[in-house]
């Protein structure tokens, strides 16, 4: 069987930057993939590579073994089978938050209006919020902006749910409502690829890390190899740095 | 100075029914000049440079040389080549559209690259097309944002509908410099003239506000 996705030798550039170079990766089905690294590191730009958001120069892509670099594919056909979650949202603020959920399994997935909707109703039950089916997106809160994304997202029953640092433009108490929802996806077993900083959630639900610095992956493990025996030097400073930055975050609290 | 209503009660029936052209006239010139206007946003924002670059020049020509210009080329040029003959309603609204195409290319144009690029990434992750991202996403954003640049763009239309007098379309300014030669007279036929555009533009300007209200 082919893993849901694999990367082999792929490279990215902005003009003469560098943005990824020499990335190989395997995402087996469910499994739940972490990365974390410095920003700037490449690491959203990859992601974005996954669903050709962003275009890479080389290499190859592929989703179930079909490569996305293959000038025959339709790439949105690809798309509806991977779903993504934005750091802002971008929520359609247009259109009532039923309305978001239900217009692409209706335009693209071409579902009935009745099916997409009981089905845009079981998901906001699933995230929470029953009852602001009928609200504007202008009118919820960031934690609640993404969860309604997130259930956009699962909206297409997507195969594997891409996370470009879900939780970043989150005010602190509404992290958790968030990562609980995403824990849920993870224990269903959704494959999923998470850019984050969240290192708790790393720890705790993925069953691989990826640490990426300057375009590269610098180091791969599970989440007791990464965050308790890194073995490369660039791992071991960037987890220093980030535990020294969280305690004085602390202490000042 | 004695201000001969006479003459303006004599041509009334006259001027309204160029009144009513010069509505016919820009409705259908503002909405034709919108659907090619639109049709040219995209040529211009394509990638594909035997697109846009047409598209470009056409704007820029539109836009650089006078409509006067325009409408004389119309008139004696474009309309007896297609026709064989002349007509001059024809001319009018083909003239004021394809000038008008190339105003409202530039409103969608501006309107849809206001947007933010999160909003046609989150379409296209989900599966859509490009051309479903801006039905349904970036347009129905796009033209609420559009409105008020869009009623600058009629207002401006209605108005400049004035210089198909020239062509001897039977529109407002036809009938009064009709009245003007007739009488020898300068102030009742254009005062009079100014007043009937200034109800329309005034109306438009207040309906537009209403819609404006109503969609925010």
């Amino acid at each position: 069987m082919h893993p849901m996705i694999e990367v082999i030798d792929l490279h990215k550039s902005f003009g003469s930057q560098v943005v990824l170079t020499q990335i190989n990766m395997k995402v087996l089905n469910q499994e739940v993939v972490v990365i974390i690294g410095p920003s700037g590191s490449g690491k959203s730009t990859f992601l974005r590579c996954l669903n050709l958001l962003e275009k890479p120069q080389s290499g190859h892509i592929l989703i179930e073994g079909q490569s996305l670099m293959d000038p025959n594919i339709q790439i949105s056909t690809i798309r509806t089978e991977v779903g993504m979650v934005f750091q802002q949202f971008n929520l359609f603020p247009h259109m009532k938050v039923i309305d978001n959920i239900t217009i692409a399994p209706i335009q693209v997935r071409k579902w009935s209006v009745e099916k997409a909707r009981s089905k845009a109703i079981e998901l906001l039950a699933k995230v929470g919020l029953s009852e602001k089916a009928n609200v504007y997106p202008d009118s919820l809160s960031g934690g609640q902006a993404q969860r309604v994304a997130i259930a956009r997202a699962l909206a297409m029953e997507p195969k594997i749910m891409l996370f470009d640092e879900p939780t970043s433009a989150l005010d602190p108490e509404m992290v958790g409502e968030v990562l609980a929802v995403m824990k849920d996806l993870a224990k269903e077993g959704m494959t999923m690829v998470v850019v984050t900083h969240e290192m708790d959630f790393a720890r705790e639900v993925s069953d691989r890390v990826l640490f990426m610095e300057q375009g590269m992956i610098v180091e791969e493990g599970t989440p007791e190899e990464i965050f308790e025996h890194p073995t490369h030097e660039r791992t071991k400073s960037f987890l220093s740095r980030r535990d020294r930055y969280l305690s004085l975050r602390r202490y000042k609290e | 100075m004695d201000f001969r209503l006479d003459i303006i009660i004599d041509y009334l029936p006259l001027i309204l029914k160029g009144a009513m052209l010069t509505i016919g006239i820009s409705l259908l010139s503002i909405f034709l000049g919108s659907i090619l206007g639109l049709i040219i946003a995209f040529g211009k924002m394509s990638s594909r440079m035997f697109l846009s670059l047409p598209m470009s020049a056409y704007i820029n020509f539109f836009r650089g040389t006078p409509l006067y210009v325009q409408i004389l080329m119309v008139h004696f040029g474009l309309i007896p080549l297609v026709l064989g003959r002349t007509d001059p309603i024809a001319a009018a609204i083909i003239a004021l559209s394809l000038n008008s195409a190339a105003y409202t290319a530039e409103i969608f144009r501006a309107g849809i690259q206001s947007m933010s690029a999160g909003q046609l990434e989150a379409a296209y992750s989900l599966g859509m097309s490009h051309r479903q991202a801006m039905q349904f996403i970036i347009l129905p954003q796009a033209i609420k944002r559009m409105i008020p640049a869009f009623g600058n763009e009629f207002i401006v239309l209605v108005k400049d509908s004035s210089l198909v007098a020239i062509i001897a379309a039977p529109e407002i300014m036809y009938w009064s410099n009709g009245m003007s030669g007739q009488y020898s007279r300068i102030w009742e036929p254009y005062l009079f003239a100014s007043l009937i555009y200034f109800i329309l533009t005034y109306s438009l300007s207040k309906l537009l506000n209403v819609l404006e209200r109503k969609l925010a």
